[in-house]
């Protein structure tokens, strides 16, 4: 695959108080740094995303730390509570160094 | 007519590619599992109730195995769940992930996708606020099919 | 026929089988695929004439609650991400003629609405069946300049899953009157009932007599091709039709022909035939 890329459902509106579901889901392959390569007998070196967080106008809504047994193309599915209108941003932490962000709006009526 | 022992296992044994998990890879021992609840709960034994996994009684495929939790709380900013820690306790390593939540989720409920090595109890650990704490945990037998393709 | 002499073995033996794991034991899920509350795929169809089954069933309804609602979900199924990829690819310009797929295929929504629904074909430069990822490599090496894929790139996955994905909901159809596609059909015919490897098992014996029972714990399906290239919840990627028929074959301890030779074309003419009218799923989701 190409460089991991994120995707996320959030709804384009809420009303004021509403909680929301937001969905979740980032190309990976979570090698899991357990895995032989068939051809040479050697380990696969780890490389997974560690750390998943939303963000609220700044403020953390939720964020998640991920080991080696969470799922290629890891999935997370998580509930906010929105109060105004705002962005949504979403950061995903590889174990390289790479981050992977991307971010929604929503309205409030 | 009957048939035999050695034809029945001829198909099933034959039939069947068993998953590839390396023989020398040691599994999660219960210890382990109990050690890292101790750490997250910071050494107290967790109330049950409260807190629930969602998971399949029967995980088509170990690699994909949906996990849901939920946590009974208001949610405020008095009064919310920290964080969910969740392990498997017969993985080669039992963490699997740990949901931070704030007083922004509205709800303590999260959903994931987690690799399961075999058969074995998945555990859901929540940290309330106060401090307090609680656990449940589901077995998730893992099936190993006929056609491992 | 030799076929149906020791078909009685097998029959025992799988008889057998099932029974031991009777607590899982069932038929097709009674359910409906509807994908996003939107679109309803066709999962069970009558079979056309000269068919050996009564009525077609998707392998969607031979799967689990969890792997059946993954897939009922654009979001939450993981063969999304690949279509989006493919997509790129689609817009992306490669080769030494400096086009995409898209500066060939302008109105892409309109040519490829369907076509995925349509293949294997006949190409009649080849004089014989051609499928997407053929397609697709024709297309690179002829009018793109660039190099064809090799079987079962990620590129190649992603591309296919995309096109076939445009038809989401069409039904197969293959249209067997063009060129020599007839025979095609015979020979993957013969194939299909053609007892191979140590397990003397042939693509009948699981996906025709004992589908709905049980090998072990995997539960047999009828062996329809709609949803492939499918997202395999074992390899956690898509899984293209000719690695499947592969890894069916080497399950039955048999050595297995190379992907987009003629035995495996002439395989998925005759399999893609079989499941004639079901919608297509890709990207399906599967255990």
């Amino acid at each position: 695959m190409a460089s991991p890329k994120p995707r996320v459902k959030v709804p384009k509106k809420a009303s004021q108080g509403e909680v929301i579901t937001i969905k979740t889901l980032i190309s990976h392959p979570m090698e899991s740094g357990q895995r032989k390569d068939k051809k040479s007998g050697e380990l696969i070196p780890r490389q997974i995303i560690n750390k998943f967080t939303c963000e609220f106008n700044g403020q953390v809504v939720f964020s998640c730390d991920m080991d080696p047994a969470v799922s290629a193309n890891p999935y997370v599915e998580f509930s906010a509570k929105v109060n105004e209108p705002g962005t949504f941003k979403f950061t995903w932490v590889d174990d390289d160094g790479s981050v992977y962000e991307t971010e929604k709006k929503i309205a409030v009526e | 007519m009957t048939i035999t022992r050695r034809q029945l296992f001829g198909l099933t044994a034959g039939a069947a590619t068993v998953l590839a998990f390396n023989p020398k890879m040691s599994f999660a021992a219960a210890d382990e599992t109990d050690a890292a609840i101790k750490a997250f709960t910071g050494g107290a034994e967790p109330a049950a109730g409260t807190v629930s996994l969602d998971t399949p009684e029967i995980a088509e495929n170990g690699n994909t195995v949906p996990v849901g939790v939920s946590v009974d709380s208001p949610m405020t900013a008095d009064s919310f769940v920290e964080s969910v820690l969740i392990l498997a306790d017969g993985n080669p390593s039992p963490a699997v992930a740990t949901f931070h939540f704030t007083a922004m989720s509205g709800v303590a409920e999260a959903k994931t996708r987690i690799r399961l090595a075999k058969t074995q109890n998945v555990i859901a650990v929540a940290k309330m606020n106060d401090g307090s704490t609680y656990i449940d945990r589901k077995e998730v037998k893992v099936t190993i099919g006929g056609c491992g393709g | 026929m030799a076929k149906t002499e020791s078909k009685l073995a097998t029959l025992l033996a799988v008889a057998v089988v099932s029974a031991s794991t009777a607590a899982l034991a069932g038929g097709p899920a009674d359910d409906k695929l509807v994908i996003d509350d939107e679109i309803e795929i066709k999962t069970r169809v009558a079979a056309p004439e000269g068919h050996p089954l009564d009525e077609l069933i998707s392998g969607w309804h031979y799967r689990t609650d969890e792997t059946r609602a993954l897939e009922a979900d654009s979001f939450q199924n993981p063969g999304m991400l690949y279509v989006e990829r493919g997509e790129e690819i689609w817009n992306t310009v490669d080769g030494a003629a400096g086009k995409s797929c898209a500066s060939c295929h302008e109105d892409s929504e309109s040519f490829l609405k369907g076509l995925g629904a349509s293949y294997p074909k006949w190409d009649a430069d080849a004089e014989r069946p051609i499928n997407i990822e053929l397609q697709i490599n024709k297309c690179r090496e002829e009018n793109m300049e660039a190099k064809p894929y090799k079987f079962d790139a990620a590129d190649q996955k992603a591309l296919t899953t995309y096109i076939k994905h445009q038809s989401l909901g069409m039904p197969v159809e293959v249209d067997l009157t063009q060129g020599d596609m007839e025979s095609w059909w015979d020979k993957g015919e013969e194939l299909y009932y053609t007892r191979t490897g140590q397990l003397n098992l042939s693509c009948a014996t699981c996906h025709e007599d004992y589908n709905g029972n049980y090998i072990r714990a995997d539960h047999l399906s009828q062996g329809n091709v709609n949803g492939f290239p499918t997202y395999r919840l074992k390899q956690s990627a898509m899984v293209s039709l000719h690695n499947r028929f592969r890894g069916c074959i080497r399950d039955t301890r048999a050595a297995f022909p190379p992907a987009f030779s003629d035995d495996l074309m002439a395989l998925e003419v005759y399999v893609t035939w079989r499941g004639s009218g079901l919608g297509v799923e890709t990207p399906a989701v599967r255990q």
